[in-house]
């Protein structure tokens, strides 16, 4: 299968990323060599091996019903780019 | 003090020939004069390096301390550090400064270790050359016209320049051991789960393990026993007991079985490459060791795989860059939409956009069967073929980058190129398995060869032994780059 412009710029604007005429180009043609590599898992037939999502065989840890962390939000928000009242200010959503 | 083992800088310093003061002021001294040359670190902070070391005397006064005591150790800046800056190679991050350690930082601290600055890396730890970092790129100790490696790029550097007696660093697909087999040092990544991934700054977390970087097998056993242990707030963190990974060090090779996989010396190693690592399993064989044939077919498309599993991580762990909570923020927008879009793309750089891309488009709509599942799937196939491997044999070994360090800028035009530079190392992180790269050789050109032993999970005591033996009857991670020994 081959991507187009439009996939290159579905796709970014999918990760929130801006990304302009020129560099949808360059991105697109990188893809092409990229995805030709890719491709190559499609020459194994996997039928019937279980998708392995992880290194070990981990399962989620539980562990008992008490609170353990400490209310740091000062310290957390000192490094945000704009706070007012304890909250994270970001632009206007809702008029 | 500058070539000293760990083990000898610990009894030194305990015997009192010199104080953690003097020893970290002569590495501070070291940087100052040759990281121009080099810029292995981002970040040098010598009075809260020397209050460490103040610490650390005090503490060895009073008879406390234990082997990192006063012992300065650079990190990988893709670790949290409370009050650094910790930037993992980014704009995003250039002014982050951490509010917290990552559970590693904390382990050394806890050690009395110095932190002796914080090392370049590529970008989110992206990268097999750091040239991805903004922070501009590593320079080879070696020839400073090459690459280091990458991702831990820095730290690689860092040791073989002489700059730090060790360091750490992260392997998500071969970034420490490739790193350390272009600078000509010993590195490993440790089983998948050892080492707590809380406050290293994520990349892929299926395949993403910290690990040390240092001058011999002898010194990473020792930082390893300072890296390794659990921490409940990575829920990938194994709860296994503690042990001393130098403990085998000295057990003689008699006996061992060594996998050679033929898929890992066939077409595309340099010729050097080849006859070093051929060199190297011939000491192996005169130590006693047996070498056996085994298949890993599968590994072939590790690097198809890879190149599938981690950007879809990274798509999902790099969200968080959205200019809210923490790191780069746009100055102009329109909307929120638009602070989103303009932050992440003044904040990554093209290799991060291309591989969150890459995430995105895998994980989108309709493709995910033909790509992640897949993917997932042949990771299992590779995981198997290491299960069926290790019935015949103890370690594999093979080289650990299919060629020596490359020029800067020869590989940035073409991405794939560069990928494919972490061939040999990609499988492991596939399955979770332990890899160690140790110096073996030089080539034409006087840049050093990396050989990679590959162990079954859990086995690094082991792996730490058959490094050492080697290390012990061969001279190569001796050699000292050219500014090593300015």
């Amino acid at each position: 299968m081959s991507l187009t412009l439009d996939d290159v710029k579905r796709v970014a604007m999918l990760a929130r990323i801006e990304v302009t005429d020129s560099e949808s180009e360059q991105i697109l043609e990188q893809f092409d060599g990229i995805f030709k590599l890719i491709e190559q898992m499609q020459s194994v037939d996997t039928t019937g091996i279980e998708p392995m999502s992880h290194a070990q065989d981990v399962v989620a840890r539980l562990r008992s019903d008490a609170v353990t962390a400490t209310d740091e939000h000062e310290l957390f928000q000192s490094v945000a780019p704009e706070v007012e009242a304890d909250l994270y200010l970001v632009p206007k959503v809702i008029e | 003090m500058i070539d000293t083992s760990l083990k000898q800088l610990s009894a030194d310093l305990a015997a009192k020939k010199f104080s953690s003061v003097e020893l970290t002021g002569a590495y501070l001294d070291r940087i100052e004069a040759n990281d121009a040359a080099i810029n292995a670190f981002i970040t040098v902070d010598p009075d809260v390096s020397l209050a460490q070391a103040r610490a650390a005397d005090e503490r060895i006064a009073r008879g406390e301390a234990q082997p990192l005591t006063g012992i300065p150790v650079a990190h990988k800046d893709i670790w949290c550090a409370k009050g650094w800056r910790t930037t993992c190679g980014s704009r995003m991050l250039e002014n982050f400064r951490s509010p917290y350690d990552a559970h590693v930082i904390q382990r050394f601290n806890e050690a009395g270790a110095v932190n002796l600055g914080k090392t370049n890396m590529d970008e989110f730890a992206m990268g097999s050359s750091n040239e991805t970092s903004f922070f501009g790129p590593v320079r080879n100790p070696w020839d400073t016209a090459c690459v280091p490696g990458g991702s831990s790029g820095g730290s690689a550097a860092a040791v073989a320049a002489a700059l730090a007696p060790a360091a750490t660093g992260t392997d998500t697909g071969g970034s420490i051991r490739q790193p350390a087999a272009l600078c000509g040092v010993s590195g490993l990544k440790p089983t998948y789960g050892l080492v707590s991934r809380y406050g290293m700054i994520a990349f892929a977390s299926s395949l993403d393990q910290g690990g040390p970087l240092a001058k011999s097998a002898e010194d990473l056993a020792l930082v390893l026993d300072t890296m390794v242990g659990f921490d409940a707030r990575d829920s990938t963190s194994l709860e296994r007991s503690a042990e001393e990974y130098a403990r085998m060090l000295e057990e003689p090779l008699q006996g061992l079985r060594i996998g050679l996989p033929k898929e890992y010396f066939g077409e595309g190693m340099s010729a050097d490459v080849r006859k070093s690592v051929d060199e190297a399993i011939d000491e192996y064989r005169k130590l006693g060791a047996t070498t056996v044939d085994v298949e890993l077919p599968a590994s072939e498309l590790s690097v198809p795989a890879y190149y599938v599993i981690a950007p879809a991580e990274a798509s999902s762990n790099l969200s968080r860059y959205d200019g809210v909570r923490y790191g780069y923020r746009a100055e102009n927008y329109d909307d929120l939409l638009d602070m989103y879009c303009k932050t992440r793309a003044q904040g990554f750089g093209a290799e991060v956009k291309r591989r969150i891309l890459i995430g995105t488009y895998v994980l989108s709509h309709g493709y995910y069967d033909a790509y992640y599942l897949q993917a997932q799937r042949i990771r299992r196939l590779v995981a198997r073929d290491f299960a069926q491997a290790f019935e015949h044999c103890d370690v594999i070994m093979s080289p650990t980058s299919p060629s020596t360090a490359f020029r800067i800028g020869d590989r940035t035009a073409d991405p794939v190129q560069m990928y494919l530079s972490d061939i040999y190392t990609i499988a492991a992180n596939l399955a979770g398995l332990p890899g160690i790269s140790i110096p073996c050789g030089l080539d034409g050109a006087g840049l050093p060869v990396g050989l990679q032993i590959i162990g079954n999970y859990f086995s690094e005591a082991r792996m730490l032994n058959v490094a050492n033996v080697y290390q012990k009857q061969t001279d190569w991670h001796l050699r000292k780059s050219p500014v090593a020994s300015n």
